[in-house]
């Protein structure tokens, strides 16, 4: 039997889960998201649970796993209600003294506090870490506060309160209204407004029609979808049930990534959960209308991220995109209109319906609303999951929530959008970041992925590593993206190893100018953005590796040597004991030689070396 | 009826019809490698890609797929699309140098340099076997196996197929494999090997009688 079969069941279960709730209560909410897992915090959780079991506690206190919190480079990371008390690093043998100090005598452990490296002030609370004092958490929001695998917990803070309202107090075309006046914009290239789409979705002819939730974030270095359907899953779902509520359609799929196995599984706990209380199936809330929803696992194509790709491998085919002439909202899946979202944009959906267009609207640019969320990666002190409002220099998510570049080298250039986007230079650090003004800059805002790199970067080398992985995750269908990627890669690669013409040059900008022109979907289009930004801005990288045969960021092994400053090397043996190649000779306590017929460029001896006295030139 | 604009030209088309449809219709000629009549269109040599303005913006797509829409400028042969159509051929004689009908279409489209590395990969992926064994032999028994560089047309599993009835319709309808140019030949012999035959009206009427490009059809029918 459904546990709530109304809007007013519902309503009242929210109260009294809000009454049985002691919100000074102490809390420990431990991060389970994937970075945090990956540093031990599952090992945290369980000595939590054998350690609040064997001090039989005088007080009660709630243990909580919940999704990421975003500074995954703290992990594991606990925090501690009700004074939300911010632990970073935390290790199992660290439990029993915050259980017997913290939960007990209400003291602070303040080895475990974030240290501000600006300040060197302790800080003892989530929102006065710098990383998260710049963020505006709307779509996150829940993230690090909820338990994903608990829909009480996700109703108690509000959840499926959206739903009820669409429902029960506003028209369909309202709700559609209402996502088009908030200036929500999706994020596959284009930032197509979601309310139009949703509208023309509803206006398309058609028997029946299904709604999309892409989930298959494939780029390297992008988990800002993977965190929210690890950390709220709900929240995918409600906007989900609103968007197909509005646009009429009765079957729902996610398609999320068979390489996220932790969102999948929280993703079918959700759906089974919210079948259990009545908020999807048959007649859902009472309200005379059916909706479902399947997942759909990826096999692991990039190019299924892809709308139409993805639609093909739902149905059955080999994922291969589509001209998109006719577009899905009239012939989609199964050749039915259908409206596909990124998870994040479904999850954006309930905060509108609830909060109201206005509010909405009320934070970002003239034309992009609301917030960002980018996954900052790369060469930057805090790397995490970061959500701020639509047009934030990208200047102050690097150096503000990010800190700033590792071991205080110099920025060199951030890459947003995936192996799609473009280069962007340090000239351009004061860019808002919007969707306009990413596109106007040769980069998108795509998944989300943001990737800082200092310095001892080489743009060549980079252009060449995305080029590398295009290659590989192209479909093959279209002439452009197949043959016209592989051999950028080539004539890079040719440059890379010092073989490159000047004449290489003009036919790696024609070259990439025709693919962005002439390919069939957006990963062909998209493809050379960073060849084409890394040219636009870095040419001189590009020239220096053609015409001097040189590296100047010291990276490209073929254009490169190492060699020992005679004046600072001090003889220590540090780098002959470690050089694989036995390339370094020289007699002990005095400055050493580098064989350059041996070195094989490995760069094991420049890191050894404590007196910085090997170089590459 | 549809009320376009190509090249300059009001016309009218069919709803439902492609832009490459209405275009040969009124004789003029995109290039295309993938597109046969009887099979579903594909879009992957992009060798059709012509420019449509929809009154809000000019946008580049495949005109064998692209349907006929009221009121669009659509044009075939700009600066942008004949470059960009080269470089797609070259791109596509780089993995397939001795195909004829890939070396006629470069003669025709002024392309005389190749400047990538020549692989002889001899199949230009353009799916019209796979199409033509699907929907006209009913079989199925070809398809397009692996990703990206790894692409190729095999049986499933690489294995001899048991539906295949060996009717030679994919190799009826491949670009590549008939005719092959035999490439350089001693001094004094000539080519004549892609069997490039001046029209056979020259001989009797002493003039190339109709408009259209030495396509070499009205021989064919005339030696029968």
């Amino acid at each position: 039997m459904k546990k709530t079969r109304t809007v007013p069941e519902l309503e009242a279960l929210q109260n009294s889960l809000l009454q049985q709730r002691d919100p000074s209560k102490p809390c420990v909410r431990v991060c389970l998201g994937t970075g945090c897992r990956a540093n031990g915090s599952l090992d945290v959780l369980k000595a939590f649970k054998e350690e609040v079991g064997k001090q039989s506690l005088e007080i009660e206190v709630d243990l909580k796993q919940t999704g990421c919190h975003g500074f995954c480079e703290r992990g594991p990371v606990v925090v501690i209600g009700p004074k939300e008390i911010f632990y970073q690093r935390v290790k199992p043998a660290d439990v029993p003294e915050i259980i017997s100090n913290t939960l007990i005598n209400g003291e602070v452990v303040d080895r475990l506090l974030y240290v501000d490296p600006s300040t060197a002030q302790k800080v003892l609370c989530e929102h006065e870490v710098p990383f998260y004092k710049r963020q505006i958490r709307r779509i996150l929001a829940n993230n690090g506060k909820i338990d994903p695998t608990n829909i009480l917990d996700y109703i108690a803070a509000g959840g499926y309160q959206a739903l009820a309202k669409a429902i029960t107090k506003m028209s369909r075309e309202e709700i559609i209204d209402t996502v088009e006046k908030s200036g929500l914009r999706g994020l596959g290239g284009a930032g197509f407004p979601t309310g139009r789409k949703w509208r023309l979705c509803r206006e398309a002819a058609g028997d029946e029609r299904f709604v999309i939730g892409n989930g298959d974030e494939g780029d390297p270095g992008a988990f800002s979808d993977r965190s929210l359907m690890e950390a709220n899953p709900h929240s995918i779902l409600e906007g989900m049930i609103i968007g197909a509520y509005a646009i009429g359609a009765n079957q729902g799929y996610l398609y999320v990534r068979a390489e996220y196995p932790l969102a999948l599984k929280h993703l079918q706990i959700a759906i089974d959960q919210a079948r259990e209380y009545g908020l999807l199936g048959k007649d859902l809330l009472n309200c005379g209308f059916d909706f479902d929803i399947k997942i759909n696992r990826g096999g692991g194509a990039f190019v299924c991220g892809e709308s139409s790709a993805l639609i093909a491998s739902i149905e059955g085919r080999m994922g291969e995109p589509r001209a998109k002439y006719i577009h899905a909202v009239e012939r989609g899946l199964w050749n039915k209109p259908t409206n596909l979202n990124n998870v994040k944009t479904w999850a954006s959906v309930p905060l509108i319906i609830k909060n109201g267009a206005e509010w909405f609207a009320e934070i970002g640019t003239e034309k992009s609303k609301g917030t960002a969320v980018f996954s900052l990666v790369g060469k930057v002190n805090n790397t995490g999951l970061v959500e701020v409002p639509m047009g934030t220099p990208l200047k102050d998510v690097i150096y503000e929530i990010g800190g700033g570049i590792i071991e205080g080298k110099n920025f060199k250039a951030v890459q947003t959008g995936g192996p799609s986007g473009g280069c962007i230079p340090e000239e351009l650090l004061d860019l808002p970041v919007d969707f306009e003004r990413l596109m106007g800059a040769g980069s998108m805002m795509g998944s989300g992925g943001m990737i800082v790199m200092d310095d001892a970067t080489c743009m060549v080398d980079v252009a060449r590593y995305f080029l590398d992985f295009l290659q590989k995750e192209s479909c093959g269908k279209c002439v452009p993206c197949r043959e016209g990627i592989k051999r950028m890669l080539e004539i890079i690669t040719d440059i890379t190893s010092g073989e490159g013409k000047e004449e290489d040059l003009r036919l790696l900008q024609e070259l990439a100018e025709t693919v962005k022109d002439f390919s069939l979907c957006g990963l062909g289009k998209t493809a050379p953005n960073t060849v084409l930004s890394t040219l636009k801005y870095f040419w001189e990288e590009y020239e220096a590796h053609v015409r001097d045969r040189k590296c100047p960021a010291g990276v490209c092994k073929e254009l490169i040597q190492y060699f020992i400053l005679e004046d600072k090397c001090t003889g220590c043996d540090a780098c002959l004991k470690l050089c694989p190649q036995q390339a370094i000779q020289g007699e002990p306590r005095k400055p050493y030689k580098i064989n350059q017929d041996r070195c094989i460029k490995c760069g094991t001896c420049r890191d050894a070396c404590p007196f910085e006295a090997i170089i590459v030139r | 009826m549809i009320n376009l604009t190509i090249n300059g030209t009001k016309v009218r088309a069919e709803e439902g019809s492609t832009i490459l449809e209405v275009a040969r219709f009124y004789g003029i000629d995109i290039p295309t490698l993938c597109y046969h009549d009887e099979l579903t269109p594909y879009g992957a040599c992009r060798l059709c890609m012509v420019e449509v303005d929809d009154g809000k913006r000019t946008r580049l797509g495949a005109s064998c797929l692209y349907p006929v829409k009221e009121g669009i400028v659509v044009r075939t042969h700009s600066k942008r699309l004949i470059e960009g159509r080269r470089l797609m051929l070259e791109l596509l004689l780089a993995r397939c140098p001795n195909s004829k009908t890939l070396q006629d279409l470069a003669c025709k489209m002024g392309l005389e340099q190749v400047r990538f590395q020549i692989k002889n990969e001899n199949c230009i992926l353009c799916g019209l076997c796979v199409r033509m064994c699907a929907e006209q032999m009913g079989s199925g028994a070809i398809g397009f196996v692996g990703r990206g560089q790894d692409r190729e047309v095999a049986t499933p599993f690489h294995m001899a197929s048991e539906i295949c009835r060996n009717c030679g319709a994919c190799m009826y309808i491949c670009p590549v494999v008939e005719l092959q140019c035999r490439g350089a030949k001693s001094p004094g012999e000539l080519c004549n090997s892609c069997l490039v035959i001046t029209p056979q009206c020259l001989e009797k009427y002493g003039q190339v009688t109709c408009t259209l490009d030495s396509c070499g059809a009205c021989i064919e029918k005339e030696g029968k």
